[in-house]
């Protein structure tokens, strides 16, 4: 899946060149699948729109709290992926670029996030970094703070839930990048982090993009460990997702409406974020 | 309503509906169909049918553990049933009963919720309230904070989780706060009680509001605190046969339990209150 | 790169079929007979300048690999490591770089310790094999990488990378990307980075590899004139012998690991010490024990040589030496006579080289017009003729 994505954002012209080969022909036993899976993707987006509430759409969307949810998703979302950037990035260079006893098991400990059901991601959370766990009372207690609550929490929650996407994905990258450059720019004089920052970063940065869009994208739809670390308090831990689940309590068409604003603001942000990756390069 | 808005809701309870509708199929599979249009011929007439087949009931979350009880012994007072449980929220319960979902009684944790189903024609006859539930306080083990009243939330040193206002208890807890014309910022609104309650369980808020029976169904890892203003919020539960319930006499059979006096004692030790 | 147990020699010729001379003894050990170059004072020497120049003992051990290899050069030296390839002359070269740790041994350039510095800490410049130039960087920068890393601002950095590209003649590309360079340019941009950091040591790993025949021979003189240049130690790593006779002033040719054979480019022309060397200078290799004028092949047959010699010795002659007869040749003045099959023919330059097993495996040169006149075809029996003072030969 991530390398995937890292193939989407590859230079603009070797892309144009692949398309060009594509018009060729198709062999069927792939296109009949392709088709199949891109319909299976789109066909419930499509129900969303079709069945939309488009005459009192405006009324759903006047409320301030869907702004207000909308706001703190985006920026929660984002706060996440550049938390993830942090300390996913080098994790994944740890993981792919060195060698250390029971490697393999910290790889599998690292994707662990990714089949934990959220909800259960979110009581793990609490158990650690909750007002009474076990790295979070003293956070309490020495420094004051309490992470379960406060938006914090969210970006938190949404981190653990998104990191694993950005590490495979440019632990991937860094694989399949060559290790020589790192090797090159330390006979001139490199230390392995400026090799790694000056050479390595630069070489892998499709990669990163790629795994930080998933993240992003991840972090922009959990639900699961947020609610359950963070809790659901308008304009505090609200976000978006928080509030089409409540709204589907007792107001399907307001959950509707809300769906299809977080749809369009992720659409718009990853097309544009696509463009401007791929320009460039 | 608006008719496009009708078809939207009817979607979207469809859509909800797939989990439950799986788990009822695979119930219905294990050979109850012919079993029990055999005794449905028998069922309208005798008064002591001999019942047999799977019986599904749809139940809110917060009837788990009882109706778990008065399920097996259901199953011991009439050897050859099985009576299958869907628990969940209410209203995603409700949505996939007006979805088609093969279910035989649904009971509701709010006279609204079950209107979803009555309003559609899916109940047979009107529902009956089979009990009542009032809302607790539900402090730390020891009640460290001394939380006596509802009152003693609103104190800004405490952290207080409540029930979001879309859910039946946020609904409750909405109203006993506003027959004490109280006002009460909590840290978090939560998507269902039973997250409520473990934000307290976990030590995590200071308290909660919740139902009794929630708070029973803890054990000793919170504090029930009994307020006044819970009297303006009491929930009633109807239980209802279903139109189109595949074992109407197991039905039939399964509420009379409920609303026997084993039924109901099975219900009062989980912390109901007697309608 | 890592180094693979010793294998097929890419494309040379598989061996000739002689009984194989033994490595060890040729060298008189892997210690390595150190040839002592003019004007360097012998490191083990206690007093007078302080060392120069590099003195390395390279062991590794790998898995699979044993590398066990004496490196000595004097400022100046332009020492070409050759072998086929997996003989480890890239492991040789990562452990000079401080890519690969050294399992034992020392590293000492200038009198300084080397084997505890990591790479980015020492005075060395690599060329690599395919220059590994910063895809991300423009030619400029990529030279100016080094000094940058070395202290230098950006703008010192740039105004010395304009120097090396200047000098290396590509003034006019330094705005452009590696992508866009050719491979003779990507090949100068690449020398000019590893020189920009002032090397004491500089290393090149198959400068010329990368190369179409034709920019080759240039950059190849090119190179040599850079080297030439070049004021302190360069190790170039090579499988061409052309390439290393031209750049280097001394050869060191390894094999599995350890050196077979070290000396001038016409020294070991001359007198090559094992088949690998002798293939690649174009000579048919014998060992045996001499008597007067005969040497005994440890197989069998006896050669005939012009030189009195005795004990251990190599015989080695041109395949042009040879002379091939379809029946026994009478009254020939040649000493020495085998009878031979011919294994297979194949075009060499505008002869015909003739692979022969038989008595002595050989190989024999000959023109189209005599191929046809005898009428060589794989099988056919034929007899060999060479003249003892067309032989070389040396003490083992």
């Amino acid at each position: 899946m991530s390398d995937a994505a890292a193939e989407t954002l590859e230079s603009g012209p070797r892309r144009r060149r692949v398309r060009k080969g594509v018009r060729r022909g198709v062999p069927l036993p792939l296109l009949l699948p392709a088709l199949l899976g891109l319909a299976f993707l789109l066909l419930p987006l499509v129900a969303l729109l079709v069945r939309a509430p488009w005459s009192t759409l405006p009324d759903q969307l006047t409320s301030t709290e869907v702004w207000q949810a909308l706001r703190l998703s985006l920026l929660c979302a984002t706060a996440a992926t550049a938390a993830s950037l942090v300390i996913g990035v080098p994790l994944a260079w740890l993981l792919a670029r060195t060698d250390f006893p029971g490697r393999g098991f910290v790889r599998a400990l690292v994707t662990l996030p990714l089949v934990l059901p959220p909800v259960v991601g979110g009581v793990a959370l609490l158990l650690a970094l909750g007002r009474n766990g076990i790295v979070g009372q003293w956070l309490d207690s020495w420094f004051g703070i309490t992470l379960p609550f406060t938006t914090t929490g969210v970006i938190v929650a949404e981190t653990f839930v998104a990191m694993p996407f950005l590490v495979i994905s440019v632990e991937g990258t860094l694989r399949a990048a060559d290790p020589r450059y790192e090797e090159a720019a330390t006979t001139l004089g490199a230390s392995r982090f400026t090799a790694f920052r000056r050479v390595t970063l630069p070489l892998i940065a499709p990669g990163i993009a790629a795994g930080a869009v998933l993240a992003w994208a991840r972090a922009l739809g959990e639900f699961g460990a947020t609610i359950t670390f963070a809790g659901n308090f308008p304009g505090r831990t609200q976000t978006m997702p928080l509030a089409v689940y409540l709204a589907l309590q007792n107001n399907p068409e307001a959950a509707i409406a809300l769906s299809l604003v977080l749809l369009a603001v992720s659409i718009t942000v990853l097309a544009a974020l696509r463009e401007r990756w791929v320009s460039p390069a | 309503m608006t008719r496009s808005a009708r078809r939207t809701r009817r979607t979207l309870q469809a859509a909800g509906v797939g989990a439950a509708a799986l788990l009822a199929l695979s119930a219905c599979s294990s050979g109850s169909h012919s079993d029990s249009t055999k005794s449905d011929s028998s069922a309208s007439t005798s008064s002591s049918p001999k019942l047999s087949g799977t019986i599904t009931v749809f139940a809110a979350a917060s009837l788990q553990e009882s109706f778990s009880t008065l399920g097996k012994e259901f199953e011991k007072q009439h050897p050859g049933t099985k009576v299958t449980f869907s628990f969940g929220g209410s209203d995603s319960l409700a949505a996939g009963i007006t979805g088609g979902a093969p279910a035989d009684v649904f009971a509701a944790a709010s006279p609204k919720t079950m209107a979803i189903v009555t309003d559609k024609g899916d109940g047979v006859g009107t529902p009956a309230t089979f009990v009542r539930n009032q809302l607790e306080i539900a402090t730390l083990p020891g009640n460290p904070d001394k939380v006596a009243s509802l009152k003693d939330l609103t104190k800004s040193s405490l952290k207080v989780v409540l029930c979001d206002k879309t859910v039946p208890c946020g609904a409750a807890a909405q109203k006993a706060l506003d027959a004490g014309k109280l006002k009460l910022t909590p840290v978090s609104y939560e998507q269902d009680v039973k997250s409520a309650l473990n934000k307290v369980v976990l030590k995590e808020a200071d308290a909660a509001v919740v139902y009794r029976t929630d708070v029973k169904a803890a054990g000793g890892k919170v504090e029930g605190v009994d307020f006044p203003e819970s009297a303006d919020a009491i929930n009633d539960y109807p239980i209802t046969l279903l139109k189109d319930a595949p074992n109407a006499a197991g039905a039939k059979a399964f509420v009379a339990l409920v609303q026997s006096a084993e039924g109901q004692k099975v219900l009062t030790e989980a912390g109901f209150l007697k309608p | 790169m890592t180094n693979t147990p010793p294998a097929a020699a890419d494309g040379a010729r598989p061996p000739q079929g002689l009984p194989a001379p033994d490595n060890e003894s040729s060298t008189g050990g892997a210690g390595g007979n150190p040839i002592p170059a003019e004007g360097r004072v012998p490191p083990t020497h206690p007093h007078a300048h302080p060392p120069t120049g590099l003195d390395a003992h390279l062991i590794v051990d790998l898995k699979t690999f044993h590398l066990d290899v004496t490196l000595k050069a004097a400022p100046g030296d332009v020492v070409a490591l050759l072998g086929p390839n997996g003989a480890g002359k890239t492991t040789a070269l990562r452990t000079l770089a401080g890519l690969t740790p050294l399992t034992a041994g020392h590293l000492h350039l200038d009198g300084t310790p080397l084997h505890r510095t990591p790479p980015e800490s020492r005075p060395v410049g690599v060329v690599f094999q395919d220059y590994l130039l910063f895809p991300h960087l423009t030619a400029l920068d990529n030279v100016a990488f080094g000094p940058r890393c070395h202290g230098a601002t950006k703008k010192e950095a740039r105004a010395q990378a304009t120097t090396w590209l200047t000098r290396m003649g590509l003034a006019i590309h330094t705005t452009t990307k590696p992508r866009h360079l050719s491979g003779g340019q990507a090949q100068r941009v690449a020398l000019a980075r590893a020189l920009a950091t002032n090397p004491r040591l500089l290393l090149l790993d198959e400068p010329l590899a990368a190369l179409d025949a034709r920019t080759r021979l240039d950059i190849r003189t090119q190179l040599r004139h850079h080297l030439a240049e070049f004021e302190a130690v360069a190790v170039l790593v090579t499988h061409d012998p052309l390439d290393a006779m031209v750049l280097a002033d001394r050869l060191v040719v390894i094999e599995d690991g350890r050196v077979v054979q070290e000396g001038t480019p016409r020294d070991i022309a001359r007198h090559p010490r094992t088949d690998y060397i002798a293939q690649l200078v174009g000579l048919n290799l014998y060992k045996g024990q001499a008597d007067g004028h005969t040497v005994t092949l440890d197989a069998g047959p006896e050669i005939a040589t012009a030189e009195t010699l005795s004990g251990e010795a190599f015989v080695a002659f041109p395949p042009s030496a040879v002379t091939l007869h379809r029946t026994r040749p009478t009254g020939t003045s040649a000493r020495n006579l085998w009878h031979c099959e011919v294994a297979g023919l194949e075009t060499h330059g505008d002869q015909i080289r003739a692979d022969l097993t038989g008595e002595l495996p050989l190989a024999a040169d000959l023109t189209t017009v005599a191929a046809a006149e005898l009428d060589l075809h794989p099988g056919a029996s034929v007899w060999a003729t060479v003249k003892a003072t067309q032989t070389h030969a040396y003490p083992a």
